[in-house]
């Protein structure tokens, strides 16, 4: 009796040991194409990797050329992409966050009313349009109006591509929380609102936080829509009205300038970095202030 | 209490019937009134309606659009419906089953959660005397004194309950209304609770369901036995343990069913 039991623990315990392996070779598996992409952006740009990356705009094709010739490293730096990607972002941020939210709070609120699925599931069909085609109708809504490309036509653009992901996280966060939280506000009197405001989204604070976080993280390097909303821009602009440039979109000019395509790597360096550091922030987020 | 002596009835129930489907009654014509300033422990097998009454009298049924609920509820001579329901959440407080205290809110923001949702600014000294207060009176201050800024969610099961029956006397509450708050808790946290609702009784009216007869037994005056969503004897505790007028309310004290 005794010696069966034990047999069994240890086959159990092998059992277990054997999937924790197994589990651990995938993930390492999934590991080594963002190692090599990692690994290829550090070869090909550290060269480029330097403190005018921050302060100067890119140079023009001329300047990199004469650079070239005398074999000296390409002047510039991307500062009218790097303003341009926070400008956008910030606005895009202020549009599409507040809208996500309380967009998110209806659905988790209203779960089963017609408008809410209806709402719910056009969110979803939302994230599954193609971001040029989104590009392109913030073109006919925003810039042909304008008669001009700006920065606000792309933060639309980024905007409308982070709805969905705001609205689901916003939802998905409310839903985890116990019924007896929005009980125990309503039970002390207060109105819905103050209790939406003060109880349900503080405590929902770290899913939503995250969920913006990485929807914030996935529009950051989107190229089409902005290719198609803010044009670019050689010079630094902070005004919303007018044409601006993103990291992102300096990578493709770079792309597409033979004399230029040495900051591509460089420039991707800098935009993955941020990114990885965006989500690894809202990982330990997710963490720190998960409420048990 | 300044305005509950001379009413001797806080709270009157007249024909309170509840359903969550249609046609079907979790409560049944419910008649009972309830004096000021005592204990009325409300009994009865699992399902029979208790939960279901209890949160009937601070009108909690209307966050769920399904549940019907029909008759009069009278509190402090007002009928309840009549009123605006956040005023009616109010006067009768309520301390959940499961310790709820707000997860981002301190000890201390935890007590004064009632104020906050209901846009009531107090100065500092104002605040500090009513946590004091609030956590004396349910025994909670000397434990948590000095810790009033941590989060209420690292008090262990027992201390979280008293704090929201804190939070809950924060407001000053008429009535107080309890669902099972003990069933969650070891003997010694239930006993410090069932002291402090005999203490507490000399200021408000407690409304208490419970499974425990003999808490009960201990701490109520009186006593109402509830079976499949009617009210089948309402009376004195003492009377109803020693001399149950109703078959089923004998049964179930003998521990024939439930
Ligand atoms: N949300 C709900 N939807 C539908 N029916 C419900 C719901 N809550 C309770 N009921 C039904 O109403 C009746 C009374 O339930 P209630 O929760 O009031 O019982 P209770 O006396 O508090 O039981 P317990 O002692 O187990 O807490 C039960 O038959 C139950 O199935
Ligand atoms: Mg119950």
């Amino acid at each position: 009796m005794k010696k069966s039991f034990t047999s069994t623990t240890r086959f159990r315990l092998a059992k277990s040991s054997f999937f924790f392996y197994l589990v651990c070779g995938f993930s390492l598996v999934t590991l080594i194409p963002l190692f090599l992409i990692l690994w290829e952006l550090i070869r090909k740009g550290y060269a480029q990797f330097n403190p005018s990356l921050f302060t100067e705009v890119a140079p023009t094709s001329m300047e990199a050329m004469l650079a070239h010739i005398s074999g000296a490293p390409i002047p510039g730096g991307i500062l009218n992409g790097i303003t341009g990607t926070i400008l956008i972002l910030s606005l895009a941020i202020l549009f599409a966050i507040p809208l996500g939210i309380t967009t998110g709070v209806y659905l988790a609120e209203k779960q089963d009313k017609p408008v809410a699925r209806l709402v719910r599931s056009l969110s979803d069909l939302l994230q599954g349009i193609p971001s040029i085609v989104i590009g392109v109708i913030v073109y006919i809504w925003v810039v042909k109006p304008m008669s001009s490309y700006s920065a606000l036509a792309g933060s639309v653009a980024l905007a409308i591509m982070m709805l969905p992901m705001v609205i689901r996280s916003t939802e998905e966060s409310l839903k985890m929380l116990p019924t007896s939280l929005k009980e125990a506000g309503l039970a002390l009197g207060g109105s819905y609102a103050t209790v939406v405001l003060r109880i349900l989204l503080p405590s929902a604070f770290s899913g939503l936080f995250t969920g913006s976080l990485l929807a914030i993280s996935r529009v950051m390097g989107e190229t089409a829509p902005l290719l198609v909303t803010v044009l670019g821009a050689t010079t630094v602009n902070w005004d919303i009205t007018r044409p601006v440039s993103a990291a992102s979109l300096l990578i493709w000019e770079f792309y597409n300038d033979p004399n230029l395509a040495g900051l591509i790597w460089s420039t991707s360096l800098l935009l993955l970095l941020i990114i990885l550091g965006i989500n690894l922030c809202a990982k330990s987020i997710a963490k720190r202030w998960k409420i048990q | 209490m300044e305005n509950s002596i001379n009413i001797d009835s806080i709270l009157e129930l007249k024909d309170v019937s509840v359903s969550y489907t249609p046609g079907k009654l979790a409560v049944n014509e419910v008649n009972a009134y309830f004096k000021p300033q005592t204990i009325t422990a409300i009994m009865g097998p699992s399902g029979c309606g208790k939960s279901t009454l209890l949160r009937a009298i601070n009108r909690m049924h209307e966050l769920y659009p399904d549940i019907v609920t029909t008759g009069e509820i009278l509190l402090k001579g007002q009928n309840i419906f009549k009123m605006n329901p956040m005023k009616v959440r109010r006067l009768a407080g309520m301390v959940f089953q499961r310790a709820n205290p707000f997860p981002t809110m301190s000890i201390y923001g935890n007590v004064l959660a009632g104020y906050k949702l209901n846009n009531i600014s107090l100065s500092k000294t104002e605040k500090d005397e009513i946590v004091e207060h609030s956590l004396r009176s349910v025994n909670l201050w000397e434990e948590v004194k000095d810790s009033l800024n941590k989060k209420g969610t690292f008090l262990s099961g027992g201390q979280q309950q008293r704090l929201c029956i804190a939070r809950a006397l924060a407001l000053k509450p008429e009535l107080l209304l309890m669902d099972e708050p003990t069933s969650a808790l070891d003997p010694i946290s239930t006993a410090r609770i069932e002291e402090m609702l005999v203490e507490l009784k000399d200021q408000y009216t407690i409304i208490i369901v419970t499974h425990n007869m003999s808490q009960a037994a201990r701490i109520s005056d009186n006593s109402m036995f509830m079976y499949l969503g009617e009210l089948v004897e309402f009376g004195t505790t003492k009377q109803m343990f020693t001399k149950p007028k109703d078959k089923r309310t004998e049964d179930y004290l003998t521990g024939a069913f439930g």
